[in-house]
């Protein structure tokens, strides 16, 4: 952990308190040779009053942003990758200059896998904090309940993980995948690979898995020919008891269960399927909710065989990623695993960087309307470009487990896939 | 909010402690708080207020009649829902939701693939409904609920476990019908109350008022409640049952009336919070944020009406600011509070005052006043929250 970086923070607003009182008094004698003394060390840089026209905490050096992720709580298994992401993101970003000839602080506050709490620490981030952008949330709850914040106080987010879908927001730009972009592309695939024609669906009992299935339903039973569900189910999150559906599933015979069952629930899922002595490298399984970081926890042995769908994997052989990749563990530990979440939540410094740089400002209403079309060439996971929609196209891709906790790519879309959050036909 | 002048210091149910320490806290609720903070954080006090409601329901139910609750949560949960629901029908106007299949239904339930408001949310339209609703219907879940506990002697540590499934069951039925509740989401996105927009700040200020203003008004009704004959009987019944069952009291109908209280004051706590924070989500329903409500209880004193308020407060001013300094650390010191509570001071903030600064006042201007039978106005403590039930 940077700790200079930490306690810069923490006596942040109370410095920037004393210095606004500081400078009042002796403003007057020190205005006229202000021209002598200042050496701006980024000469290039644009005034502040140019770029920062609402009062966001912009100073002619500094700019600040808020990370607001769980650190703690049921969440913070999941978040922390995240977060770690986006710590590398600034550092790098600084370490390449910052942003408009600005360094990028960052102030992070602790969700704590409560929505309310999130709530409330979006609405400190923004009108205490006046943070110029925050990188934050994870699941769908908590984006829903910091969204009218980010509205109403007309921030930005930059939301990491695969979702649902059925939003657009102008505060925000989703830097994962929404629900079509996910698992249109590995449905197909697995109906021609595996010549998979009857489909049991099970989930979590929330919204993204939900929405995901109907959309996965209504691709199946429309788009797919002969291919039908022959089975759904929901449990709640944090289920542990799986051998009721593993019965009907050993029953129905399906050619692929189709898996979104997220959190620990995934360990018991996975552990007794094992059990029920159901092999993942025969029985053709594919899940769009575990990656690496749920592979830790579930034992790559235990979930060898199977396959995820998703934007990003660790082993992606790219120069992007295996510099990404070397960098992450660098900065956070030779142990630590990289899903697709987390690399997504590295997009969003970098893809914030180059919007305020092509704005030339760091105005919310103004970045906003900039982000449609900006590219991130740099991408771990490849190139990726910011859809009108404030959505990234993206590539989709097939892994399939290995026992060491990796993903083998084995499928990969040949296009960017465009994001359509508004999905006609399948709503 | 204006209170009572007192006719006289017998017959009022007020004591004049008890006034004194009402009017500190409205000063500081009403007056000190809104100088000394910033919008923002005033916000923020208006939301710890509305768990002022349950802990208050909670110092009658379990510190006078004795029966602890670990499912005030579920009351808490009640009287937000009910409130969310009117809230979340006027955003849900045909115009603001056009992007939906069915335009004119809350978002999630166009999500859930619902294409008809359900019969249930339809009386949820009017306002005068839903405001009777904040009180009524956690008042009659209670009912429901103490009559078939109590009048079968169920109580101790059995009601608890009882109390405590039932938040669990609730969130998990709110959760699993997403559909109709918004799930694990909540409902989110609440705008404007009979058109009145309830994000502004101007709105804000003005609910922490109202807030304020209804939280006084539960203060003097659980007064009321404490000191009226009623108040004796539960007391009696909470530390000896069979001997006021043996002297003919019907204490089950004691017990369920002080049950409902609680469960409609936790609902207008509820109510408001919806108001203020602007959702509603299981989360503030389950055992967690129930055990939650019984700590800041815990720490400001159980038998004592406003050191539930402060403990309140002072609990969750510990969680926000403790959880802004150290992201990582900040759960230890919360726990660490808690554990300080039960080890060193178990009687809560109303203890301390009790056994070190009421005795050290007493002299100086309790028994002033006594001897010289002062109207209690004329001496104001100097400074400081004062917590009530001052040394006799």
């Amino acid at each position: 952990m940077s700790s200079d970086n930490e306690n810069s923070i923490k006596f942040s607003s109370m410095r920037r308190k004393l210095l606004m009182g500081m400078a009042a008094l002796p403003a007057a004698p020190l205005l006229s040779s202000a021209g002598l003394f200042s050496t701006p060390a980024y000469a290039q840089a644009p005034a502040t009053a140019a770029v920062n026209t609402t009062g966001l905490a912009v100073t002619d050096t500094e700019v600040t942003v808020g990370i607001l992720h769980s650190v703690t709580g049921t969440m913070a298994i999941s978040e922390t990758g995240s977060v770690q992401a986006e710590k590398l993101a600034i550092d790098q970003i600084n370490a390449a200059g910052g942003v408009l000839g600005r360094k990028i602080k960052y102030i992070q506050e602790d969700g704590a896998s409560d929505w309310p709490t999130f709530a409330e620490k979006a609405k400190k981030l923004l009108v205490n904090d006046k943070v110029a952008a925050v990188m934050g949330c994870w699941t769908s709850a908590s984006r829903k309940a910091v969204l009218p914040v980010f509205e109403q106080y007309n921030g930005m987010l930059y939301y990491p993980t695969f979702y649902e879908g059925l939003e657009q927001s102008k505060n925000v730009i989703y830097t994962g995948q929404e629900a079509t972009q996910q698992i249109l592309a590995g449905l197909d695939w697995v109906q021609k690979t595996k010549n998979g024609k009857t489909f049991y669906l099970i989930g979590s009992d929330y919204i993204w898995p939900r929405t995901s299935m109907k959309i996965a339903r209504k691709h199946i039973e429309g788009h797919l020919k002969d291919s039908s569900v022959v089975g759904e189910e929901y449990f709640p999150l944090g289920h542990t008891q799986f051998n009721s559906v593993i019965n009907k599933i050993k029953l129905k015979k399906p050619d692929v269960i189709y898996a979104a069952v997220v959190g620990g629930s995934n360990v018991a899922f996975y552990k007794q399927l094992k059990a029920a002595g159901i092999d993942l490298s025969k029985q053709t399984l594919l899940t769009i909710s575990v990656t690496e970081d749920e592979i830790d926890g579930i034992g790559g042995e235990n979930f060898a065989g199977a396959y995820s769908c998703m934007k990003y994997f660790q082993s992606l052989d790219n120069p992007n990623n295996k510099e990404f990749v070397a960098a992450f563990k660098k900065m956070w530990g030779e142990k630590t695993v990289i899903g697709d979440v987390t690399q997504a939540a590295y997009l969003g410094p970098w893809l914030w960087k180059l919007t305020v740089e092509k704005a030339g400002s760091f105005d919310i209403d103004k970045i906003a309307a900039a982000s449609a079309g900006i590219e991130f060439t740099k991408a771990p996971e490849g190139y990726v470009k910011i859809h009108p929609n404030h959505h990234l196209w993206s590539k989709t891709r097939v892994g399939q487990a290995q026992p060491d906790g990796q993903f083998k790519v084995v499928f990969e879309t040949p296009d960017l896939i465009e994001p359509d959050p508004f999905p006609k036909g399948y709503q | 909010m204006t209170i009572p002048a007192p006719k006289s210091g017998r017959t009022f149910f007020l004591r004049p402690q008890d006034l004194i320490g009402i009017i500190v806290l409205a000063i500081l609720l009403l007056v000190v708080l809104p100088l000394a903070l910033d919008n923002f954080r005033l916000q923020f006090v208006g939301k710890y207020l509305t768990y002022a409601f349950v802990a208050l329901g909670l110092v009658l139910c379990w510190g006078y009649a004795g029966i602890l609750s670990l499912g005030q949560g579920v009351f808490f949960g009640l009287g937000g829902y009910c409130m969310a629901m009117y809230l979340k029908l006027e955003a849900s106007s045909v115009e603001n939701t056009k992007i939906q299949s069915t335009p004119g239904i809350p978002d999630f339930m166009d999500w859930n693939q619902i294409t008809s408001l359900p019969w249930f949310w339809e009386p949820f339209r009017s306002f005068g409904f839903t405001t009777l609703a904040v009180v009524v219907v956690p008042a009659l879940f209670a009912l429901i609920l103490g009559y078939a506990l109590f009048k079968r002697r169920v109580g101790g540590v059995y009601f608890a476990i009882i109390t405590q499934a039932l938040a669990a069951i609730m969130t998990i039925l709110i959760v699993g019908q997403q559909g109709y509740t918004g799930g694990i989401n909540g409902i989110t996105d609440l705008r404007s109350l009979h058109g009145w927009d309830i994000r502004t700040d101007s709105a804000k200020t003005i609910l922490y008022f109202v807030c304020v203003g209804l939280l006084l008004g539960c203060i003097l009704l659980a007064y009321y409640v404490k000191s009226s004959k009623l108040g004796r009987i539960l007391v009696a019944m909470r530390d000896k049952e069979d001997r006021v069952r043996f002297s003919g009291y019907d204490v089950s109908s004691f017990k369920i009336f002080v049950f409902c209280l609680a469960a409609s004051l936790s609902a207008i706590g509820g109510a408001m919070f919806t108001l203020q924070v602007g959702f509603m989500s299981p989360s503030f329903v389950g055992i967690v944020p129930s055990i939650e409500m019984v700590i800041y209880t815990a720490v400001g004193g159980r038998l004592s009406i406003l050191g539930a308020i402060y403990g309140t407060l002072l609990v969750n001013w510990a969680k926000t600011s403790f959880s802004e300094s150290f992201p990582e650390l900040w759960l230890f010191g919360l726990g660490g509070l808690f554990i300080a509570v039960v080890l060193i001071f178990p009687n809560g903030l109303a203890g301390l005052w009790q056994s070190y600064v009421a005795p050290r006042l007493g002299p100086l201007f309790g028994g002033a006043a006594k001897r010289r039978a002062a109207p209690p106005s004329a001496s104001p403590p100097a400074s400081g929250p004062v917590a009530p039930a001052a040394a006799e």
